[in-house]
């Protein structure tokens, strides 16, 4: 399974109880990325930027890529006790954590069950809090093209963007939309995207230093809601970034990497 | 035979501008609805179901969907309550009740015990799975659906047969007692019929349960190639299935003249938009039709290679002709239609038919019309036809056994004593 040509390697790991599908990169101190709702989308700038100081593991989550079906997981609480167990025989210490949407999410939870697993967090455009203002945008009511359009601001202007998805999918990408979207259904249908009691639970994090990053056009999940994690997580520091949507890791890769960094290695 | 009538009950007025037009599915927004227009079409749809049972249907097919203006009937049981009431001697045949949305089934046992005995045990009680549609308007999640759907089922069933109080903690619903003041009439339970548009998963798993499959207006091909997969199933299965295991729903008209057919026909395609009416279908929302996890994608994929490229989607946007032509819709005379039903007849061999009839833009008089004419030329006739081709319905051959429940069908007859007679 592990290529030698690319930047990065795969592999398939036995951890609390499943097979996991684990994409591994870089040099330096792990750094743990957990994907959204459309699944990993490869190995992006963002990614290749991060790696020269990092080793970046990216699992898939369960249902996703080989990863094996969790079937005991009804909800995101679930999942994240599962992986906070999957951490522990992984061995990578405390780790920093990013994750971004619905992964955004899965970080807050697994941060406020456990804040010791983690060195840092960094949460961007995260779902999981019911926005003050606005509504978290319907993803089960569009296409997965429509919703990716939705998501960034100017599809056209990024490179980067363009080139991942401004085509029709490719089977690769078709499969990780599809599994990463039933897990989202799973996690997400009701109530949509959110739980009631994650705000309660966040105080938690108030020794765990936080990095919210946030689109000021984020279409997908509203500021408010970024504003809200705000609130809710004592110390934490908001970062808002202009002209830039639902995904400010391709939108403003390298703003995105130099707030990262400069917050990771603080 | 058993011979039944349908129809989707569509909304129908002059004002909205939905009726001709294509809309989108789970689009309008019910702030255009006007509840005296609805009033009025709720008691024209009962009447005409009345004067059905009246005039010598065996069955009347109910149906259910959301949130959208081609079928009023947003909840069944509220039509089959009221016919269970009003009506006399046709079964009432709900196609169907749809499981995964109920966060609370053994409401649902509840409410179709008392339509069972209300109606004197003529309840047919089937269950669907639903579509994209059922699961947005009621926020049902489309990956839980079979399992849902299997759960709620087998609870029914125990709620229905298995004295109380009992608790039942399954992975979808839970009760801590199970003890309703209701029991079905029928023993042991009102019979179960399961309709599908070519599934393959739903074809194998009724054929499994023994039930009544029904297909919903699929081309007269792929019907043929789903009824067969139905009886090796059960061949599989072990038990012998026949013509009481399979059914049949398509557009059958009815009318004085070939004109005033023609004219009621070409209505099927001038109503409010109906996906499931071809020609009229306007347009789908394809993130609804396809939630994640709703069908399996290997199910998906098979339904595609089994049924044909098309699939069921075969049938949609086609001109009123092409339909007359390959049987979709029948319309015409008792004369002119006859022959074509018995070619339908002949082809798939149901042992129930349902005539999808009263749609679209057709007026009360349209359909009154047609119905007389069922009672008074067609049904008579139909029912000879099924008797020379050997067509029984699930009240004649037990589905479950392929035994004969009735003379007519082979039924053994207790020995008499000409003495007493």
């Amino acid at each position: 399974m592990a290529t030698t040509s690319e930047p990065w390697t795969e592999e398939l790991v036995e951890a609390a109880g499943i097979k996991l599908h684990i994409i591994k990169g870089g040099t330096g101190q792990p750094l743990l990325l957990l994907h959204d709702e459309m699944g990993h989308p490869g190995w992006l700038h963002y990614h290749a930027a991060l790696a020269q100081h990092y080793t970046l593991y990216i699992p898939l989550h369960p249902g996703c890529g080989q990863s094996d079906h969790l079937d005991w997981v009804m909800n995101m609480r679930d999942l994240a006790f599962w992986y906070l167990d999957a951490l522990d025989e992984l061995g990578l210490g405390q780790v920093p954590v990013i994750g971004g949407s619905l992964g955004g999410w899965l970080a807050a939870e697994m941060a406020a069950m456990c804040p010791q697993q983690f060195k840092r967090l960094v949460l961007v455009g995260a779902m999981g809090v019911r926005p003050p203002v606005g509504e978290i945008f319907d993803m089960f009511l569009v296409v997965s093209r429509e919703y990716l359009r939705a998501s960034l601001t100017d599809l056209a202007s990024v490179a980067e963007a363009q080139q991942l998805y401004g085509s029709d999918p490719t089977p690769e990408q078709t499969e990780a939309w599809e599994s990463a979207r039933e897990l989202a259904s799973l996690l997400g249908w009701r109530p949509y995207m959110h739980d009631p009691s994650l705000p309660h639970t966040l105080r938690r994090l108030r020794k765990l230093p936080t990095l919210i990053v946030w689109g000021r056009q984020d279409a997908i999940v509203p500021l408010s809601a970024g504003e809200a994690y705000h609130q809710a997580i004592p110390g934490s520091r908001l970062v808002v970034l202009d002209r830039c949507g639902h995904r400010p890791e391709i939108e403003q890769a390298d703003e995105f990497v130099r707030v990262v960094r400069e917050f990771l290695q603080n | 035979m058993l011979i039944g009538h349908f129809t989707e009950q569509p909304w129908q007025d002059n004002t909205t501008g939905l009726m001709g037009t294509q809309s989108l599915d789970l689009s309008i927004s019910n702030g255009v609805y006007d509840p005296k227009v609805g009033a009025k079409l709720y008691n024209r749809y009962l009447d005409e179901k009345i004067y059905a049972d009246q005039i010598g249907f065996d069955a009347l097919m109910l149906n259910e969907h959301h949130s959208t203006p081609f079928c009023m009937q947003g909840v069944t049981n509220v039509g089959a309550s009221i016919l269970a009431r009003e009506t006399k001697q046709a079964k009432i045949i709900i196609l169907g009740n749809i499981l995964p949305i109920w966060d609370d089934p053994l409401w649902l046992a509840e409410q179709l015990a008392m339509i069972d005995m209300i109606s004197y045990g003529r309840l047919v009680s089937g269950f669907v799975r639903g579509g994209g549609r059922e699961s947005v308007s009621h926020n049902a999640p489309p990956h839980f659906n079979r399992e849902r759907f299997e759960e709620a089922h087998d609870f029914i069933i125990k709620a229905w047969t298995t004295p109380g109080p009992f608790r039942w903690e399954g992975k979808h619903y839970h009760y801590r007692y199970v003890n309703p003041w209701a029991r079905p009439l029928q023993q042991p339970h009102p019979p179960i019929w399961i309709p599908s548009t070519v599934s393959v998963e739903t074809v194998k798993w009724t054929a499994r349960h023994r039930y009544p499959l029904v297909l919903l207006a699929t081309k007269l091909g792929p019907t043929k190639e789903a009824f067969q997969l139905y009886h090796d199933t059960a061949a599989e299965e072990g038990y012998e299935s026949g013509t009481q295991n399979v059914a049949y729903l398509w557009k059958v008209h009815v009318d004085e003249t070939e004109e005033l057919a023609e004219a009621a026909g070409r209505k099927y395609l001038s109503g409010v938009s109906n996906p499931f009416l071809a020609g009229n279908e306007g347009a789908v929302n394809p993130a609804i039709m396809n939630l994640p996890g709703h069908t399996s994608r290997t199910s998906r994929k098979l339904a595609a290679t089994a049924f044909g490229p098309a699939g069921r989607f075969g049938t949609n946007r086609r001109p009123y002709e092409d339909q007359v032509n390959d049987y979709t819709i029948i319309s015409g005379t008792p004369k002119t239609i006859l022959p074509k039903i018995r070619h339908v007849l002949e082809y798939i061999r149901p042992g129930s038919v349902f005539f999808w009839d009263g749609d679209g833009a057709m007026t009360h008089e349209d359909q009154m019309r047609s119905l007389r004419l069922m009672g008074e030329e067609v049904i008579p006739a139909v029912r000879e036809m099924g008797k020379e081709l050997e067509l029984f319905s699930p009240f004649e051959v037990d589905p479950a056994t392929g035994k004969p429940l009735t003379a007519a069908a082979g039924a053994p007859q207790p020995a008499t004593d000409s003495a007493t007679t």
